[in-house]
């Protein structure tokens, strides 16, 4: 593997999903990222890495068209995101589904009308229609006995895959998953990934998983990505990346304290700060 | 809380919502205030209307006919030019005169009309020719002071 | 020393123009998305419920004590003039011309207001808001235009109610305890308040009183910053500002209303 090979997809575009080329953005002056490129092909499970605060959760928000790039194009479906209207990211927005790091259910309806949700919002389907397909898709989370329940009375990891229930009622083409390892326990943790794994494969989704947790994800995903300072420093599938002796991947999948990624965020050494003459400049 | 039962909630207040401002209309304000359609407009002219107020009301013998609808000032007689507005159920000769009056010594004035003996009767945009002003205590008091009183009730 | 607190004035400044120039950007894109409030009124219905149903007892109750008050102190004025008749008149143009409408939206507000801040600024901390926009759904039509509606509809019937309430309060402690004569109380009243001139305009201000306080205090959920403080933060700033809003624009309207007439 390589520090960057795009060419290598350029040949199969018509069967990219995803296409992120060249994407610049910051959020105000503050760059984030720095010339992202990205391919995410149909019915691959594809994971971004990176440590926190490395701009993962905002290349999601570029493929779901809430923030704009500055420069570069980000594509979906053969779609540049940029030159859609309102109308039309909405459109697009129909056939993605995304789960966001705490689940983001509304919490004034049960669980049942969360799945409900999209169904009601963009089909004119009888309700018991809806009843049937929502009892399914809770079903392939093995959550049918919650929905009834409020969102208030389920646990961290019932309430992300009651999320996943939402984010794929509509059958999305592009599932995007935000941080869905943090904070559960290993069961969960197994569960979830096998989840993730099984409803890509039966349902022919394309699935995006943000995650830093290496172990589990290089278990279900068929091609990773790492993201560093703004670009992606590395990328593979899951067994380059476990065979890879790039200092920064291996850093980053052996766990690491110290390497190529500092322990310490940028700042001006510590001893210039206590006001003494710093000996490293 | 299910649908039907808050929708029901929700029909009651608005139910208790109109029932609130019908009854402000009707039992607290006098929703009969004359509207436009269904009245016609006289001028009547005087020399001091005192402290008459638009809207202030229109009676005959007592019962409200009618409102002031707008009060203007002639800079060409120098008087007070008052249209009335009156409701169409109550017809009035061409002869029937507005006098300004007091309710108590002291309360909100009104415009008194009283019917005369002609058989053709006000139209709109007619005029009342035959008018009485307003009594105005402080020229009252000095007329009767200064031993004026000859030259009488205002007129 | 100086210069900071300049800087810091200039950048105070312009934060305030931008916010100002948000809010007014956000208020047109709810007038502009508000067919969905109309065309699935259900959606509507709901909020009446929780912004008009929810503040009866407040609004009824204070209402009753108010025109209690009304009748007590009107009395005690009035009689030294002889002229207790005239308290039907008292109680009734206070509160249709001024305290219906004023009150219940300082109540409203309070009651109301503030919990739509903390709601809508609760569903963007924990990115309900968001979520639905990456689910094709615009929050504006969806949540914030029927919320909006909801309070512009409900105000003026709480005011209605209120004003009703104190009017039947003022009955109570004027006629039927201290004894003041009932067909006066009621004749004089009638023929004192005009229609158009005191209650339209009664009712008038208390629309506007519904659409500046469901506007600021969606407008203050919306913008919360996205943490526990950002919201508490925003309730209070709804409260404050929206009860402040409520007396000027009454102070505006009174004077455009009843000025000189
Ligand atoms: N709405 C925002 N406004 C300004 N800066 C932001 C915003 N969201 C994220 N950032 C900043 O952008 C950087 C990348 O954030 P994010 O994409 O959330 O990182 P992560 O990889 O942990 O998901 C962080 O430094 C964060 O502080
Ligand atoms: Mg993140």
């Amino acid at each position: 593997m390589t520090a960057s090979n795009n060419d290598r997809f350029d040949s199969v575009q018509d069967d990219a999903l995803v296409e992120i080329r060249d994407v610049v953005f910051g959020y105000g002056a503050r760059p984030v990222l720095q010339g992202i490129n990205l391919t995410a092909r149909r019915g691959q499970v594809v994971a971004i890495m990176g440590s926190s605060g490395c701009g993962k959760t905002t290349l999601l928000r570029l493929i779901g068209g809430q923030v704009r790039a500055t420069q570069g194009t980000v594509r979906v479906a053969g779609e540049s995101l940029g030159e859609l209207d309102a109308e039309g990211l909405y459109r697009l927005r129909r056939r993605m589904g995304m789960l966001f790091q705490f689940g983001a259910l509304f919490t004034d309806i049960t669980v049942f009308d969360n799945v409900a949700y999209p169904l009601r919002e963009h089909t004119d389907l009888a309700e018991e229609t809806i009843r049937d397909l929502v009892l399914m898709k809770l079903n392939a989370v093995g959550l049918t006995g919650a929905a009834d329940l409020m969102p208030s009375a389920l646990s961290g990891g019932m309430a992300r895959r009651v999320a996943l229930a939402r984010a794929i009622a509509l059958d999305p083409m592009l599932v995007m998953y935000d941080e869905p390892f943090a904070g559960l326990d290993p069961i969960s943790l197994g569960v979830t990934g096998n989840l993730i794994r099984r409803l890509t494969d039966t349902l022919g989704l394309t699935s995006l998983v943000v995650t830093h947790d290496v172990q589990e994800s290089l278990k279900i995903v068929d091609y990773v990505y790492f993201v560093s300072a703004g670009v992606i420093v590395a990328e593979g599938t899951a067994a380059e990346i476990l065979a890879s002796d790039l200092p920064y991947v291996h850093q980053f999948v052996h766990g690491e304290a110290d390497g190529p990624v500092p322990f310490h965020y940028q700042a001006p050494a510590y001893a210039e700060d206590l006001g003494l003459r710093s000996s490293r400049a | 809380m299910s649908k039907t039962v808050l929708d029901l909630w929700v029909g009651l207040f608005v139910i208790a919502g109109i029932a609130a401002l019908l009854f402000l209309a009707l039992k607290v304000g006098s929703m009969t205030a004359v509207n436009v359609g269904n009245s016609y407009e006289v001028v009547a002219r005087f020399d001091n209307i005192g402290g008459l107020k638009p809207r202030a009301p229109v009676k005959s013998a007592g019962v409200v006919v009618g409102r002031v609808a707008s009060i203007q000032f002639d800079n060409e007689t120098y008087e007070a030019a008052v249209t009335l507005r009156i409701d169409k159920r109550y017809q009035f000769p061409k002869d029937t005169s507005a006098a300004i009056m007091t309710s108590g010594l002291l309360g909100e004035q009104y415009i008194g009309l009283e019917a005369g003996g002609d058989d053709k009767m006000l139209k709109d945009r007619d005029r009342i020719f035959l008018t009485q002003s307003a009594v105005v205590l402080e020229n009252l008091i000095g007329h009767l002071i200064y031993g004026k009183a000859q030259e009488g009730a205002p007129q | 020393m100086l210069r900071r607190a300049i800087e810091n004035l200039g950048s105070r400044t312009i934060d305030g123009v931008w916010r100002i120039g948000f809010a007014a950007r956000f208020f047109v894109a709810v007038l502009l998305h508000s067919g969905t409030a109309f065309r699935r009124f259900g959606l509507t219905i709901r909020e009446m419920y929780f912004s008009g149903v929810l503040s009866l007892i407040i609004i009824l109750v204070s209402g009753l004590f108010v025109g209690m008050v009304l009748g007590l102190q009107g009395y005690e004025t009035l009689q030294t003039y002889g002229s207790e008749e005239a308290l039907g008149i008292l109680v009734a143009l206070s509160l249709v011309r001024e305290l219906g409408p004023v009150v219940a939206a300082l109540l409203f507000a309070s009651r109301a207001g503030s919990a739509i801040t903390a709601e809508i600024g609760l569903m963007k901390a924990t990115e309900q808001l968001t979520a639905m926009e990456m689910m094709a759904v615009n929050p504006i039509a969806r949540v914030i235009a029927p919320r909006f509606w909801a309070g512009v509809i409900s105000m003026p019937f709480l005011a209605a109610l209120f004003s009703a309430m104190g009017i039947f309060g003022g009955y109570l402690v004027g006629v039927q305890l201290i004894g003041v004569d009932e067909g006066a109380f009621w004749s004089q009243m009638q023929s004192a308040v005009d229609f158009e001139e005191d209650i339209l305009n009664g009712i008038i201000k208390s629309v506007v009183f519904g659409v500046a306080i469901t506007a600021i205090a969606l407008f203050e959920g919306y913008d919360a910053p996205p943490t526990a403080e950002g919201v508490s933060g925003a309730t209070t700033r709804t409260v404050v500002t929206s009860s402040l809003a409520v007396l000027a624009l009454d102070f505006v309207l009174t004077a455009f209303m009843f000025r000189g007439v």
